[in-house]
């Protein structure tokens, strides 16, 4: 890749998206990766080539990058450390029905 | 008269080839790595309904031959192509014209072949017309964001557009293969789609700014096999592993 090409494909100016895809009907939308563009409309198009291009998807979402809130890695501990002497919280005493997927 | 459907079926296969191979040539030199993708998905799309075509315009020929031997063992003057689609990449703005114009023109002709008496054709031109419905939209709302854009952008599209227009007419051109395919109901009559065409092109044109070129005089042969140039050079590559190894496979 040359100078130029490479200046190119840094983009400032194209803002960071995430992008969600629904695989099919009743499930929820996963994270499937981020792309740049400059609107939310050229996003969804963008995700359409980028991340369906082998039948994946039924639906997508994008989010802008910088209207994520997450949670800072600093609070690990307090977060989920809690949570894991908390074993009676797991669906596991209870047989599922064999019929019953994706959960 | 199946010399005429089998001319009409070249020209249908013809445009979706040679427009393919053109954006291929940018797979990997995309502004940006979206654009790359979705410039070699529709050329993939292209490929796709070029196959279904061809092969289909070697049965209705009759003397064996399917979709290789009519892509890779014709010369240009058998090709039946539009010019328009022959025309250079030039830069990324020529080259997203070049789509916008023929992709407002495809989609209109291909919703009048989904209706065609031949029910092979039917099926076909409903599979493309779905793949081409995102590819007028993709490529409008390109035009329309550079048109709307700087004014770099701008003049760049304006002139893209002023170098294309004399391509964009000899679609309408009603020819005897043309008007036998329209009288037996295989094929939308040519003419027939300028109107629609002129609206498409002129409503997303208003919305870049960008101004309609004034001129009515314009180049023609395509489909007849009178080609630019440059189909030469696009078919020497397009053809050279074939040519120089006939039969190869892999």
């Amino acid at each position: 890749m040359n100078e130029q090409n490479k200046q190119q494909t840094n983009r400032p100016d194209w803002p960071l998206w995430e992008v969600f895809v629904r695989s099919q009907h009743g499930l929820a939308h996963k994270h499937v990766g981020s792309l740049h563009a400059v609107d939310g409309a050229s996003a969804v198009q963008h995700a359409r080539d980028v991340y369906t291009r082998r039948n994946e998807g039924v639906s997508i979402w994008v989010v802008r990058a910088s209207d994520v809130v997450a949670s800072a890695p600093g609070d690990k501990e307090a977060l989920f450390d809690p949570a894991q002497s908390k074993v009676y919280r797991h669906p596991t005493f209870y047989p599922m029905p064999d019929g019953v997927k994706n959960i | 008269m199946t010399d005429a459907k089998f001319q009409y079926l070249l020209r249908l296969g013809d445009n979706a080839l040679v427009l393919s191979q053109q954006l291929g040539a940018w797979c990997g030199h995309g502004p940006a790595l979206e654009e790359d993708l979705a410039l070699t998905n529709v050329a993939l799309d292209l490929l796709g309904q070029s196959r279904l075509w061809l092969t289909y315009a070697g049965e209705v020929e009759g003397r064996g031959r399917d979709e290789d031997a009519l892509a890779y063992l014709r010369d240009c003057g058998d090709f039946r192509n539009l010019l328009l689609v022959e025309r250079p990449n030039g830069n990324y703005g020529d080259t997203l014209m070049r789509q916008f114009l023929f992709d407002a023109w495809h989609q209109h002709l291909l919703a009048g072949l989904g209706q065609s008496t031949d029910p092979r054709i039917a099926e076909i031109a409903q599979k493309a017309a779905k793949e081409v419905r995102y590819h007028v939209q993709r490529s409008a709302a390109l035009v329309i964001a550079l048109g709307d854009g700087t004014p770099q952008s701008h003049d760049r599209m304006q002139a893209a557009l002023e170098l294309l227009w004399p391509y964009t007419q000899e679609w309408f051109d009603s020819d005897p293969v043309d008007a036998w395919c329209a009288e037996q109901g295989l094929a939308p009559a040519a003419p027939a789609l300028a109107a629609p065409w002129r609206a498409s092109v002129e409503a997303v044109l208003a919305r870049a700014t960008l101004e309609m070129p004034a001129y009515v005089g314009h180049q023609k042969g395509g489909r007849q096999g009178l080609h630019t140039e440059q189909l030469g050079h696009l078919l020497s590559e397009l053809q050279f592993v074939q040519r120089a190894y006939p039969a190869a496979q892999w």
